[in-house]
């Protein structure tokens, strides 16, 4: 039976069955492999997408717990990689081997929407989800921090 | 003696290059002694459009050096990196050594890269002479042009490709390497090439490979080390949707190498499809002798072990002598126990078997060691094996091995097509080549103020060894010199003894490798004679270390492993290793923080890897015992540094692996099965359980280049004792920390 969603923008269809999490019917059915498994089981982040707006572990989420809905995944972020974080991302040279990155860029997007100026509890209690096993977390804390800088200062021009 | 030679387009990494480019093969012959002998090295071509175009020979998984290393040849090309394309080269023994391991691709390929540029810029300043009519000396490569100065001349390096490809290739003395305040590059902090990709989601890794037709394999493998497929009932897979088939793997003939387990595979449609038709095979095995294989009964043969006398390895002075005549001794026993490497991205590969040869696309930290592998497993020749590397997400030394690669290379011969296999997690954690598990004995008699006048260390584990010599029972030469025989105190009475252990589980090399017991236990050892002298840790170490001077080692029965290094061009110099400890301490401002109840300080200083790397972990221990690290800082003498900001954050990763092993990291098995499976039992930091904050203090230096990826690994576990100890009083001898009430 098909399935029907929208995956960063536009309407997908795909014929698997229903339990298939959003993960490989991301990467292996609609070749979006910037969402990476690294578990399977909902403990590393790695896959996190947004499902309308809020961050969701693709790796545990079937895919007919989105039929209908609209799934963000790093390549929909942002039209040409412009949002704060990945301009904040290579400001501060954040990725390693960079597997976790999309993962840590997605679980802070959503943070950053709910919470546009956190603290550094309140970043590690975000993200405390999203492994990386190569240990770039301070650099990602102070991205967060920058990219929340570049967002208020975006919205205080806009409003100037 | 380094050659320079012009080869063919058609060797240059099968790929296209645009006609008439320039390309260079620069081979080196290493030292004697050293292991390979005509190693190409690097190729560069140069197309007429202008774009220059660098191999990556070496893998990357995150250090930064399939960008770093192409800086290197550029900044010599005196290219405009705008210009420049970097190829990731297919596996190839013309390229010298692949293997991305042991922190030393800088080390080796430094020269040899500079060399590569720096001719192919003295052929295009020699073909502008001559289209010019002027003398080559006062033509000069800068920024991707030739410039004649006197006449103002200037040509584009792809305007002159044409002519210096019918150059002679010049000799290397006829070289002018740039000096150091001409480097554009190196030094200097570029963004490496995937950033940007990264944060898009753009990096392809070894599980983003595909080839077209492919199937996904889900495999169950022998569930103990060596165990034997009996039988198996696939009756309930076939019914899975989207499940094609399933196949057999045969098990691996001792030694197992990087052979594959064996198993048997589910193949399928899709990744889901696989690993559900996974779960309803039934399988049943022959254990065979390591079905009985037990952690908790092995670590207490290991501690039984280590209070016998075992086989001499390094022997200065006369330590019995001295015991017997000692007024104070210190003895203690440390354990560190198996630990998975568990990188971000499992191990994937996806190859394709056709007409008697193999594709694949695989991530790997060294291509040739796959092309050995796979044409072992295939009986074929390895130039029969193209190996394409991806990005690799994290390696750590577990994609050194390339089991996977075969498994994915022998299931597409028998399905006959190509075939994609990715490691669950919970395979990856059951089915490592494990870091080893040691017992370490240490036994110090003590002067009047604390200072040992011998030193007794005695370690077993089981050897890496057993990978290629299955009765394997005693440390490899590089096991034993990983900061180990080459202990560098100034102590006048020192022997080291190993014990003989057999493996039951596959034993490999983990970032910084067997450097992490043996600094655990030295450096906690030292840690608990300056606090049994009453002495502060900084002193006492600047003191162990005694005067500057180079230390000679010269262990029993083997040479000094010293990464196949020469002791004149690398030794082990007590100026260096005191300097990053006065450093670091200074930095962390050590003096003026003493230890109170639940803060405290805690410093390790080691050598590896050529590198001297001093720790200092500041621990914060709660009331209910819990442990956060508010700061790290680390200073490291590496000699040479290409790309400082790269090197930072080497030295920041290798902090938080370091707390994972400290706090946290455990592997064991019981029933000869690895009881943990997935990141819920075998967990590694997170960003609230990782350093806070670290502070990478870099030495400046002209040494040579000595490596970055592992020497920052050591110092942590022991750092972290240390600070525990001064915090609560409370001596921690056995990895992981966690398994140590605090309150
Ligand atoms: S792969 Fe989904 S949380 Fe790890
Ligand atoms: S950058 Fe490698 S796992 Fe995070």
């Amino acid at each position: 039976m098909a399935i029907r969603l929208n995956v960063n923008g536009k309407p997908v269809s795909v014929d698997v069955p229903a339990n298939m999490p959003l993960l490989w019917v991301l990467r292996d059915e609609l070749e979006q492999c910037g969402t990476k498994f690294g578990c399977g089981a909902g403990l590393c982040g790695a896959c996190t997408v947004h499902q309308d707006g809020v961050p969701v572990r693709s790796c545990v989420t079937p895919v007919s717990a989105v039929a209908g809905k609209s799934v963000t995944t790093i390549e929909g972020l942002s039209p040409n990689a412009t949002h704060p974080l990945q301009q904040a991302w290579l400001e501060f040279d954040v990725p390693q081997c960079g597997y976790c990155q999309a993962g840590q860029i997605m679980t802070a997007a959503a943070l950053l929407e709910k919470n546009p100026k956190p603290t550094d509890a309140e970043i590690d209690a975000a993200m405390d989800g999203n492994l990386c096993r190569c240990g770039t977390y301070i650099r990602i804390r102070k991205a967060i921090h920058r990219a929340a800088e570049l967002t208020r200062a975006a919205k205080t021009n806009r409003e100037e | 003696m380094n050659r320079v030679d012009k080869v063919s387009r058609r060797g240059f990494l099968g790929t296209a290059i645009g006609a008439g480019a320039l390309v260079l093969g620069v081979q080196i012959n290493e030292a004697e002694g050293a292991t390979p002998a005509w190693m190409p090295s690097v190729y560069l071509g140069i197309e007429p459009n202008g774009t220059a175009v660098i191999v990556a020979h070496r893998s990357e998984m995150g250090t930064g050096i399939r960008s770093v290393l192409p800086m290197v040849v550029a900044d010599e090309l005196e290219a405009d990196w705008k210009k420049v394309r970097v190829e990731q080269a297919i596996g190839d023994t013309k390229y010298g050594s692949q293997n991305t391991d042991g922190s030393c691709s800088i080390r080796d390929f430094y020269d040899a890269m500079r060399e590569a540029g720096a001719t192919a810029r003295l052929m295009l300043e020699q073909a502008a002479a001559k289209k010019w009519n002027v003398p080559s000396a006062e033509c000069k490569g800068q920024n991707h042009f030739v410039v004649h100065s006197k006449s103002g001349k200037k040509a584009a390096y792809g305007e002159l490709v044409k002519v210096a490809s019918t150059l002679p290739v010049p000799k290397k003395a006829d070289l002018r390497l740039k000096p150091e305040s001409e480097f554009r590059y190196i030094g200097k902090e570029l963004p490496t090439i995937d950033q940007a990709d990264h944060t898009r989601g753009a990096g392809k890794f070894g599980i983003d490979a595909k080839m077209p037709g492919m199937l996904y394999a889900s495999i169950e493998r022998p569930p103990v080390y060596g165990a034997k497929l009996r039988s198996f009932d696939d009756a309930a897979v076939k019914g899975v949707k989207g499940v094609v088939r399933t196949a057999t793997i045969e098990g691996f003939k001792p030694p197992h190498m990087f052979q594959a387990l064996g198993g048997v595979a589910v193949l399928a449609d899709s990744t889901w499809a696989a690993a559900q038709g996974r779960k309803k095979l039934k399988v049943e095995w022959d254990l065979g002798p390591n079905g009985s294989f037990d952690s908790a009964k092995e670590k207490a043969e290991i501690l039984a072990k280590i209070k016998q006398p075992g086989k001499v390895v390094r022997n200065v002075g006369d330590v019995d002598k001295a015991f017997a005549g000692a007024g104070k001794v210190h003895e203690a026993s440390y354990y560190v126990p198996l630990l998975s490497h568990a990188p971000m991205e499992p191990p994937a590969a996806v190859a394709e078997w056709r007409d008697g040869k193999v594709v694949t696309y695989a991530a790997t930290q060294n291509p040739q060691a796959v092309q050995e592998a796979v044409a072992g497993a295939m009986g074929i020749k390895k130039e029969d094996v193209t190996c394409h590397v991806t990005l690799l997400g994290g390696g750590f030394g577990r994609k050194s091995k390339p089991d996977y690669v075969c498994e994915a290379a022998m299931l597409s011969k028998q399905v006959g097509k190509p075939v994609k296999v990715v490691w669950s997690r919970e395979d990856d954690i059951k089915f490592d080549f494990y870091h080893a598990n040691a017992g370490m004995y240490m036994k110090a008699a003590l002067d009047a103020k604390g200072k040992p006048t011998a030193w007794l260390h005695r370690s077993v584990f089981p050897s890496i060894g057993s990978t290629f010599d299955a009765s394997a029972e005693y440390g490899q030469e590089f096991e034993m010199g990983m900061g180990w025989v080459d202990l560098p105190y100034a102590i006048p009475n020192h022997r080291a003894e190993n014990g003989a252990h057999k493996n039951h589980v596959r034993i490999g090399w983990m970032r910084a490798v067997a450097h992490i017991y043996h600094a655990f236990a030295i450096h906690s050892f030292v840690d608990e004679l300056a606090a049994a002298a009453n002495r502060d840790r900084v002193e006492y170490i600047l003191d162990l270390l005694g005067p500057d001077r180079n230390v000679p080692i010269e262990p029993v029965g083997m040479k000094y492993w010293n990464n196949d290094q020469d002791q004149t061009k690398f030794p082990v110099d007590t100026a260096r290793l005191k300097r990053v400890v006065q450093l670091v301490a200074e930095k962390s401002g050590w003096a003026n923080k003493k230890p109170t109840k639940g803060r405290a300080l805690g410093i390790a200083a080691h050598r590896s890897f050529l590198t001297y790397v001093a720790a200092v972990v500041e621990v914060e221990v709660d009331d209910r015992g819990r442990v956060t690290i508010p700061r790290v800082d680390i200073a490291v003498d590496a000699g040479q540094i290409i790309n400082p900001e790269r090197a930072r954050s080497q030295i920041e990763g290798a902090a938080v692996f370091g707390t994972s092993l400290a706090m946290m990291g455990e592997i064991t098995a019981a029933d000869g099965r690895i009881v943990q499976s997935n990141f819920n039992n075998y967990p590694v930091a997170r960003i609230n359980e990782a350093p806070k904050v670290t502070h990478v203090h870099l030495v400046p230096s002209k040494a040579p280049a000595a490596g970055i990826g592992e020497p920052g690994v050591p110092p942590i576990a022991p750092a972290i004792t240390s600070a525990i100890f001064a915090a609560t009083g409370k001596r921690i001898r056995e990895l992981p920390i966690r398994k140590t009430k605090l309150v």
